[in-house]
C-alpha cells in the first residue's frame, strides 16, 4: 500500500500506514531530517512544517489527515520570506544549538507570508508554540523584525 | 621531546603565573597526538590541531562538542589568529580521541579551594589533578571550560604551524625567517618580492618538524580574537542540513525505542513481547539492563522509528522498582532537613570565629531555603547510533556526547570489546547543559545494537523517557544566619546546606570509584564567593539518596546563588540599607566585582523608581551578583505581577554585566548570557521535578513548561573590557537570575521567596 504525498513541490509515494504521524514519515521513511522530533505531543514546535502554507505540528498530524494538501519542510521552503529570514537570522546570529531552528524558521516564514509587517504581539502569537531551550528568543524577535523591514524596503 | 611530567609542571607554572603568557613558550605536550591525525589525500597535519591542504585549506581539529555555545567558531579563531590564516579558507572537523584533547582546566577548577586562595596546598592539589587527568583523563566539554582549557594549546598549535611555514619558506628561498611576512594564508619575502601560499609550503614545513620555541601574539596583534564574528555553522542550522545525533542516517539502519522502569534505578522483572513481535517492521524485542547509572528497560527494534515506538508500547512489563520506590519529594525534603539538623557536614570555608561573632551581634537573622530537582530537557532527546561488526569485533558509535572517550568506554564494555576497537563520531548536540556528560544512553544503545550485528541501530528516547530518566539537578536545602552590629554592619555569616553529591555519584557510575571526600560542586556558589565576611563558616552535608543526580548547567551555583543572593538582600533589609550599597561595602578588596555590580546597577537605573508597566502594574527591581567559573556576573531584573492573572510573575527586563576576562568573541558571549538568562528563568519560574514512589511526575512539556517567546524579557548585555585570561561564559549567566527576580519580587510585594520555583499565589 502506498500513499501519494505532495512534498516540497514534488509528489512522492510513501509506504507508511495511514495513522503514522507525518513527522515520522519524513524522518523515518524519507530521511528528511531537517524536521525535528522534540516532544511528540505538539508542545515544542520542533517538528513544524507548513501544510498548505500554514504551520502545523507534524508529530501530531497523521498521514491520513494530510489529504492532498501540499507539505513544505525546512528543506523545501522557497520564496522571498524565507530568504529574508535566513539573511536576518545570519545577520543577527540567532542560532545556538540549532535543534529548534527549522521549526522556528518554518513558523516565521508562515507569519511573514500572511503578515509582512508583524508587531511584537503578532510575533508572540505566531512564535509562542516554538520552544527554544538555548534561549534564542530575543534574537528571533529581532531577526523577524529585521526580515520584515528588508521585505518592505525591497517592495 | 618534553617528558609527560615536565609538561604538566610547565603547564601549571604557566597557568599559575598567567598574566597572560604573551611570551616565548616551548611547545607543549598537548601539541602532538599519539597517532598521526587522519588526513585526506593532499592534507598535511602540522600538529595535532591543524592540517593544511595543498589547496590551501586549513582544517582545525575540534576537541569540544558543539552544543550551542559556539565553540566551533571561537576555538577555530584561537588557532587561525596565531596561524595568520585566511579566515575564509578555514574549516574544522571533530578530532579523534587522544590524551592531548583531554580537559585539564575544568578538573583543576573542580578542587574545593576558594578563588582568593593562592596557597601551596591549592597549587599542589592542582598539580596532582592535572597529572591524573593526563594519565586517566577525559575528553570533555563542560564546566564552561572550553576556551579556558584550549586558550594556550590551540594558540600554541597555530603559532607552531605558523613557525613551520615560515621556516619552510626561508629554506626554500634561502632567506632569513625574520625577513618574511605572513598574512591571510600567504608567506611573502618583501626583499625579493617572492610569495607562497600555505598549500605550497606545507609539505616542506611538515618535513622540518616542530619548532623548539614559538612566540604567541600580544593582544594588540590579534586579528580574529576579540572580534564579534558570527558562528560558522549557522547556515546549516537554518536550512535543515545540520546533523544532530538523532539525524544520523546509515544504509540499512534500524531504530530502537525503549521504555524504562518508571521508578528511577529500577529494572525489568519479566516481560511479554508476543504482541509487539508480531507488529509491522519489528525485528527484535529485548531487555536492557540499566548501565552507567541508567535504569533498566525493554527495547523494540524495528525498521522505522514509528514502528519501534508503537512496538515498545505493546510490550507488557513487570517492573522491579528498587530502593527509589520509597522516595517522594516531601520525604526527600524532610530527610535533607533532618540530616542538616543532625550534622552540618564538611567545612568548605571558615574565616574567624563565626559563632563567637554571632554572639556579639546586636541582631541576628536566619532563613531556610529550598531548591527542587530539575531536568536538563535538551530539545534533542537522548539518542545514539551503533554499528556492531561481530566478525571484525569492531564498532562505530555516532553520539551527541560531551564525553567521547567515556562514550567509547561505555559502548565497548556493553559490546564486550576493547575500547580501542570502538570509534566514536561526535555529532552536533541538540543541547547539552550537562545531560550529555553521562553515557547511560550510549551503553544502552550499544547493548541494543549488539542484538543485531551488522545493522546500524539508532536508539532514541521519547520525550517521556527523557524527562523521567534524567540525571537531575540535586534537591538542596540550606540554612543561613547572619549577625549585624548596631550600625547594620555584617559581623558574621554562616551557611549550611544538604543534598546528594553529583561528583560522588559520577565517580561511581563513570569510573567505578568509591564515593568519598567532599564535593566542590555541591557547595560551590556558597563558599567560593568574593564577599568579605568578617567571620564566616560555610558547610555542606552530602546526603546519599537513591536518585540519579547530574551536572546541570552551572551545577551547585544554580541553587546556591539563589540562597546566598537572596540572603544578602535579607541582610541589607535587616541593616536598613540599599541592597547595592550593602553589597559594595562587602567588596572593598574586589574591584572587579564592584565594577560589574555598579555597571549593572547604573545601566538598569538603580536608585530611580522603575516605571509602571503599560497595563498599570507596578514594577519591582532586584539585583544579584555571582561569580562562577572564573567570571563575574551581575544582573538586575524588573518584574511585575499580571493584573489579569493573580500570582503570575512577569519578567520584563534583565540587565546583565559580565567580566569574563578577555572576550574572545563578544557576540558568542552575549548569546551565552542571553541563553543562560532564559534557561535560568525557566528554572526560576517553572522548574520542578517531583517524585512519587520514586517516579518522576513531569513526563513532557505539558507538565514541565519551558519559558516561551512571549514571556521572554528584554535582555541587555554588557561586557567589561579586560586583558585577563579568558574565563567561562556558558554557565555564569544562569545563577544570578533566580535571586535577581526573587529580590525584585520582594521590592514589589515586600514578601520573601525562599523556595524555587518562585510562586506568588
Amino acid at each position: 500500500m502506498s500513499t501519494p504525498l505532495r512534498l516540497n513541490d514534488k509528489t512522492v509515494s510513501v509506504a507508511a500506514e495511514a495513522d503514522t504521524p507525518l513527522l515520522w514519515v519524513l524522518r523515518g521513511e524519507l530521511k528528511l531530517c531537517g524536521t525535528k522530533f522534540g516532544c511528540g505531543i505538539g508542545q515544542c514546535g520542533a517538528c513544524t512544517v507548513q501544510l498548505d502554507g500554514h504551520p502545523v505540528r507534524s508529530c501530531s498530524l497523521p498521514l491520513s489527515a494530510v489529504g492532498g494538501l501540499p507539505v513544505t519542510t525546512i528543506e523545501g521552503l522557497r520564496g522571498r520570506e524565507i530568504d529574508a529570514l535566513r539573511a536576518a537570522w545570519t545577520e543577527v546570529d540567532v542560532v545556538q544549538c540549532g535543534y529548534c531552528q527549522s521549526g522556528q524558521l518554518v513558523s516565521a516564514a508562515a507569519l511573514l507570508k500572511r503578515n509582512p509587517k508583524p508587531g511584537d504581539a503578532d510575533i508572540d502569537a505566531a512564535m509562542n508554540g516554538n520552544l527554544c531551550r538555548c534561549g534564542t528568543y530575543p534574537r528571533i524577535r529581532a531577526a523577524i523584525h529585521q526580515a520584515a523591514r528588508a521585505l518592505a524596503a525591497a517592495g | 621531546m618534553v617528558s609527560r611530567r615536565g609538561f604538566v609542571l610547565a603547564t601549571l607554572a604557566a597557568g599559575g603565573a598567567l598574566a597572560v603568557g604573551w611570551s616565548v613558550l616551548p611547545p607543549r605536550q598537548r601539541l602532538t597526538t599519539a597517532r598521526p591525525l587522519p588526513a585526506a589525500p593532499g592534507e598535511v597535519p602540522l600538529n595535532g590541531w591543524v592540517k593544511i591542504g595543498r589547496d590551501d585549506r586549513v582544517t582545525v581539529m575540534l576537541a569540544k562538542s558543539e552544543m550551542g555555545q559556539g565553540v566551533h567558531t571561537a576555538l577555530v579563531m584561537l588557532l587561525a589568529d596565531e596561524l595568520d590564516a585566511d579566515w575564509s579558507r578555514v574549516r574544522s572537523e571533530m578530532s579523534p580521541i587522544d590524551p592531548i584533547y583531554n580537559n585539564i582546566a575544568t578538573l583543576v577548577d573542580g578542587l574545593p579551594f576558594h578563588p582568593d586562595d593562592f596557597g601551596p596546598v591549592k597549587r599542589a592539589a592542582g598539580w596532582m589533578t592535572a597529572k591524573m587527568i593526563r594519565e586517566f583523563g577525559v575528553m570533555m566539554t563542560g564546566g564552561s571550560s572550553s576556551i579556558k582549557d584550549l586558550w594556550l594549546p590551540m594558540r600554541e598549535a597555530g603559532a607552531s604551524a605558523r613557525a613551520m611555514l615560515l621556516a619552510a619558506a626561508a629554506e626554500q628561498w634561502q632567506v632569513k625567517a625574520a625577513e618574511l611576512k605572513i598574512d591571510s594564508g600567504v608567506v611573502s619575502h618583501p626583499g625579493s618580492g617572492r610569495s607562497a601560499r600555505f598549500g605550497e609550503l606545507v609539505a616542506r614545513a611538515a618535513r622540518l618538524g616542530l619548532p623548539g620555541t614559538v612566540s604567541l601574539k600580544s593582544p594588540a596583534e590579534f586579528r580574529l580574537i576579540g572580534q564579534p564574528l558570527r558562528r560558522r555553522e549557522a547556515a546549516a542550522k537554518q536550512d535543515g542540513t545540520a546533523r544532530f545525533g538523532i539525524d544520523t542516517v546509515l544504509p540499512g539502519m534500524a531504530y530502537a525505542s525503549v521504555v524504562m522502569c518508571p521508578t528511577l534505578g529500577g529494572a525489568v522483572a519479566s516481560f511479554d513481547a508476543r504482541a509487539a513481535e508480531s507488529m509491522p517492521g519489528v525485528k527484535r524485542v529485548l531487555m536492557v539492563p540499566g548501565m552507567r547509572g541508567g535504569t533498566g528497560g525493554v527495547a523494540a527494534i524495528a525498521d522505522t522509528p514509528w514502528h519501534a515506538m508503537q512496538a515498545v508500547k505493546a510490550v507488557t512489563v513487570q517492573w522491579s522498582p528498587g530502593p527509589a520506590a520509597a522516595l517522594d519529594s516531601a520525604g526527600i525534603a524532610r530527610a535533607l532537613a533532618a540530616a542538616l539538623t543532625e550534622d552540618e557536614g564538611f567545612s568548605y570555608y571558615s574565616r574567624g570565629d563565626a559563632e563567637a561573632a554571632m554572639k556579639r551581634a546586636a541582631r541576628t537573622i536566619g532563613a531556610e531555603f529550598q531548591a527542587p530537582m530539575l531536568a536538563h530537557a535538551t530539545l534533542e532527546p537522548q539518542n545514539c547510533t551503533v554499528l556492531f561488526d561481530d566478525q571484525a569485533r569492531r564498532a562505530t558509535v555516532w553520539a551527541p556526547t560531551q564525553v567521547p572517550g567515556l562514550a567509547r568506554n561505555a559502548a565497548a564494555s556493553a559490546l564486550g570489546l576493547d575500547a580501542a576497537s570502538v570509534s566514536v563520531e561526535v555529532t552536533l548536540l541538540g543541547g547539552g547543559f550537562g545531560r550529555r556528560l553521562d553515557v547511560d544512553f550510549v551503553a544502552q544503545a550499544a547493548a541494543i545494537a549488539r542484538a543485531l550485528p551488522g545493522v546500524p541501530v539508532q536508539t532514541f528516547w521519547t520525550r517521556e523517557q527523557d524527562s523521567t530518566h534524567d540525571f537531575y539537578r540535586p534537591p538542596c536545602i540550606a540554612r543561613y544566619r547572619a549577625g549585624l552590629d548596631a550600625d547594620g554592619r555584617l559581623l558574621a555569616w554562616t551557611a549550611s546546606s544538604a543534598g546528594p553529591s553529583v561528583v560522588q555519584q559520577t565517580m561511581g557510575r563513570l569510573f567505578g570509584l568509591p564515593a568519598v571526600g567532599p564535593d566542590k560542586t555541591a557547595a560551590e556558589g556558597a563558599y567560593d564567593q568574593a564577599y568579605e565576611w568578617p567571620a564566616a563558616q560555610i558547610r555542606h552535608r552530602i546526603v546519599d539518596l537513591p536518585i540519579p543526580v547530574g551536572f546541570w548547567r552551572s551545577v551547585g551555583h544554580s541553587h546556591q546563588a539563589f540562597f546566598k543572593e537572596c540572603f544578602v538582600d535579607e541582610c541589607a533589609e535587616a541593616a536598613g540599607q540599599d541592597p547595592l550599597a550593602f553589597r559594595l561595602a562587602l567588596l572593598k578588596a574586589h574591584p572587579r566585582h564592584r565594577e560589574v555590580l555598579q555597571r549593572a546597577a547604573d545601566r538598569a537605573g538603580w536608585g530611580s523608581a522603575p516605571a509602571p508597566q503599560p497595563d498599570g502594574a507596578k514594577t519591582g527591581r532586584g539585583l544579584a551578583l555571582h561569580p562562577s567559573f572564573g567570571s563575574i556576573v551581575a544582573q538586575v531584573a524588573e518584574v511585575s505581577l499580571d493584573p489579569a492573572a493573580p500570582g503570575r510573575i512577569r519578567v520584563h527586563r534583565v540587565v546583565a554585566v559580565i567580566d569574563c576576562g578577555l572576550a574572545v568573541n563578544p557576540n558568542l558571549i552575549a548569546q551565552q548570557l542571553e541563553g543562560a538568562i532564559v534557561f535560568g528563568l525557566t528554572a526560576a519560574l517553572y522548574g520542578e521535578i517531583t517524585l512519587v514512589a520514586g517516579q518522576v511526575q513531569q513526563a513532557n512539556f505539558d507538565r514541565q513548561p519551558l519559558l516561551r517567546l512571549a514571556d521572554c524579557p528584554h535582555i541587555e548585555i554588557e561586557l567589561i573590557a579586560s586583558a585577563q585570561p579568558p574565563e567561562g561564559v556558558g554557565e555564569p549567566g544562569v545563577p544570578p537570575i533566580a535571586p535577581a527576580v526573587a529580590n525584585a519580587l520582594f521590592a514589589l510585594t515586600g514578601r520573601r521567596q525562599r523556595s524555587l520555583p518562585l510562586k506568588m499565589a
